[in-house]
């Protein structure tokens, strides 16, 4: 077929997505290179695209020096879950095909500017990032294996809260979670927070909020209830800066914002301060 | 002494209310509901979905976890005030959070019960409006976390046990609890009731609301009364999400298993409080001196574990849930 009799509204082209990548916020085209190399940072707003637990998780390792742990620990479906759109089975096996992952978060051991760690990194792609009993496991194990290697642990969250799909079982991950940061802390050993867009619900009421240090990316949401839960509850609207890390910084909640470009340099840096890591 | 009356006179009017109040209060959720459900009806199928197209006042089929909600969440049934007054008339109230604020929708104190000095924490419904107003209906703020930890640790201290009763919707959502930090309050008192260095009994007295019950819920010994609930999220809130109707709230605490029974088996609690027949507000007075029994059989048994022991327990408890064989 000659190409000028092809139909107008089929015209050859190469998807957008191959080239560009589109900022979430103020819907600018990046060019995809461009993009990446600015670690996904809108060089326009300057907004915060979000990572995978594997984008961030090789922003932060020295290149290699990642030993995931816990890999083998999964997703449960304790309560037999079901609601209108299906089985959480379903979902969660959908979800870890998506992401290639196997819990909303993904720790392991590493080197930060060669100083040895324990590193953990939330996946929002997984659920929501949301926290199941696999999510809790992960982080307890990650807890220990810092404890056991005497070493920084470093967690950076990403996630809408508690995965109600596995009902209290979810909840209590907020206990568990806190529980094994608490032992760490208390052997004198260093946590320090990463609170990435978004960390709300039983993240942000958990092991989020009890760093040694608690920093955050810029105009990250971070947040208890729902904006349209408060909204409704206290029948007022509430002012556009609310539950960002600027708000909580301003509120004493947080340390310090950090960009995502000088993220691993302040981590590295903190670390020696504190602990006269090598 | 007040409260404690007019619930026990009430009794034969109480009688009729469980099934006036709860059908009163269906319709009235359905009306903001209706909206979205129309145009979820394609979406939620199977047993529900007849009914709610059937007429103009959907209405999902109740069942027995559902009827425990209602019951859990009955204005008559005994709230922390009854118990306190009932355990320790002459318990002492200690105010504040040395920050900013007193919440009354958290009570701190320390008694004496049958001998045994204790600290007692615990959400503050209220019985009246005025009460209810003022405590925002038993949801605390960050400050009332904030209390409830500064004299759990003058109870470790001074080698008190912890009674922690639990009866909340939730935490409150408000411009000020975020501002002042609901959520690091929150996870302050997770990390630091796992390490506290004395005994303590939780009892899931109502509703479990999610983190702002968990708030002062983490302990040696759970122990649940045979009609309360305990959830991640209220039935509504998980209704209005997964079934983007926030009617459906009758599936939705089904399908999360908020029961007693369902709890026990899966491990979250330890012991379960029986009721008097129908629900606590049937026999209040027998039902807070169930309560006070088992209370102190638990914290006697605890006292006599070493502290190393206890704490060493308690980790392994919270660490083994949702740890799952493969």
């Amino acid at each position: 077929m000659a190409w000028f009799t092809k139909a107008p509204e089929a015209p050859l082209r190469v998807p957008a997505e191959a080239i560009w990548c589109i900022c979430k916020k103020c819907k600018a085209y990046i060019p995809r290179d461009e993009y990446i190399a600015a670690h996904k940072v809108c060089p326009h707003c300057g907004y915060n695209g979000r990572l995978s637990a594997r984008e961030r998780i090789a922003q932060l390792a020295d290149e290699g020096s990642f030993r995931e742990i816990a890999a083998d620990v999964i997703a449960h479906d304790p309560l037999k879950f079901e609601d209108a759109s299906g089985s959480y089975v379903a979902k969660v096996t959908a979800a870890r095909e998506k992401t290639k992952i196997g819990e909303s978060v993904v720790v392991g051991h590493a080197t930060l500017d060669s100083i040895p760690v324990v590193l953990g990194a939330m996946d929002f792609a997984f659920m929501g990032g949301s926290l199941g009993s696999g999510t809790g496991e992960r982080i307890l194990q990650a807890a220990e294996a810092a404890r056991k290697a005497r070493c920084p642990l470093i967690l950076c969250t990403a996630s809408g809260g508690a995965r109600m799909q596995e009902g209290i079982i979810s909840l209590m991950q907020m206990a568990k979670t806190c529980a094994a940061i608490q032992r760490l802390r208390d052997e004198g050993l260093l946590y320090i927070s990463v609170m990435t867009d978004p960390t709300t619900g039983g993240v942000s009421a958990s092991y989020a909020m009890v760093g040694d240090l608690n920093i955050a990316e810029p105009k990250t949401l971070i947040g208890f209830a729902g904006r349209r839960v408060i909204e409704t509850t206290i029948k007022q609207k509430l002012p556009p800066e609310f539950q960002t890390s600027e708000y909580l910084l301003e509120h004493g909640f947080l340390d310090k914002i950090v960009a995502r470009k000088d993220l691993k340099a302040f981590l590295a840096k903190t670390i020696r301060l504190l602990t006269a890591a090598k | 002494m007040a409260t404690k009356k007019p619930a026990a006179t009430k009794k034969p009017a109480a009688k009729k209310t469980p099934a006036k109040k709860p059908a009163a209060k269906v319709p009235a959720k359905k009306a903001p509901a209706k909206k979205p459900a129309a145009k979820a009806a394609p979406a939620p199928k199977a047993e529900p979905a007849p009914a709610a197209e059937a007429g103009a006042p959907k209405l999902i089929p109740s069942n027995p976890t559902w009827e425990t909600v209602k019951i859990a969440r009955h204005p008559d049934r005994p709230l922390f005030t009854d118990y306190l007054n009932a355990w320790c008339p002459d318990a002492i109230e200690l105010h504040g959070d040395r920050l900013v604020a007193d919440d009354p929708a958290m009570f701190a104190g320390i008694a004496e019960i049958d001998g045994e000095r204790v600290v007692i924490v615990g959400h503050r419904k209220g019985r009246t409006t005025e009460e209810k107003i003022a405590n925002r209906f038993g949801m605390a703020n960050p400050d009332g976390y904030r209390k409830a930890m500064r004299i759990m640790r003058l109870a470790e201290k001074f080698r008190l046990p912890v009674i922690a009763l639990i009866d909340t919707s939730g935490a409150f959502p408000g411009l000020d609890a975020e501002a002042r930090g609901q959520a690091e309050a929150i996870a302050k008192n997770l990390a630091d009731m796992s390490v506290l260095k004395t005994p303590i009994v939780v009892v899931i007295t109502g509703e479990g609301g999610s983190g702002g019950a968990l708030g002062i819920a983490v302990g040696d010994r759970i122990l649940m009364l045979e009609h309360a609930i305990y959830s991640v999220i209220s039935p509504e809130g998980c209704a209005s999400i997964l079934w983007r109707d926030g009617a459906y709230a009758p599936v939705a605490a089904q399908a999360l298993k908020v029961t007693s029974d369902a709890l026990l088996s899966l491990g979250v609690v330890d012991r379960v409080v029986p009721e008097p027949k129908g629900g606590a507000h049937k026999d209040p007075k027998k039902t807070i001196e169930t309560v006070r029994k088992a209370v102190l059989e638990e914290l006697r048994a605890l006292k006599d574990i070493p502290i190393e022991e206890l704490l060493e327990r308690r980790y392994a408890k919270f660490a083994a849930m949702g740890r799952f064989a493969k």
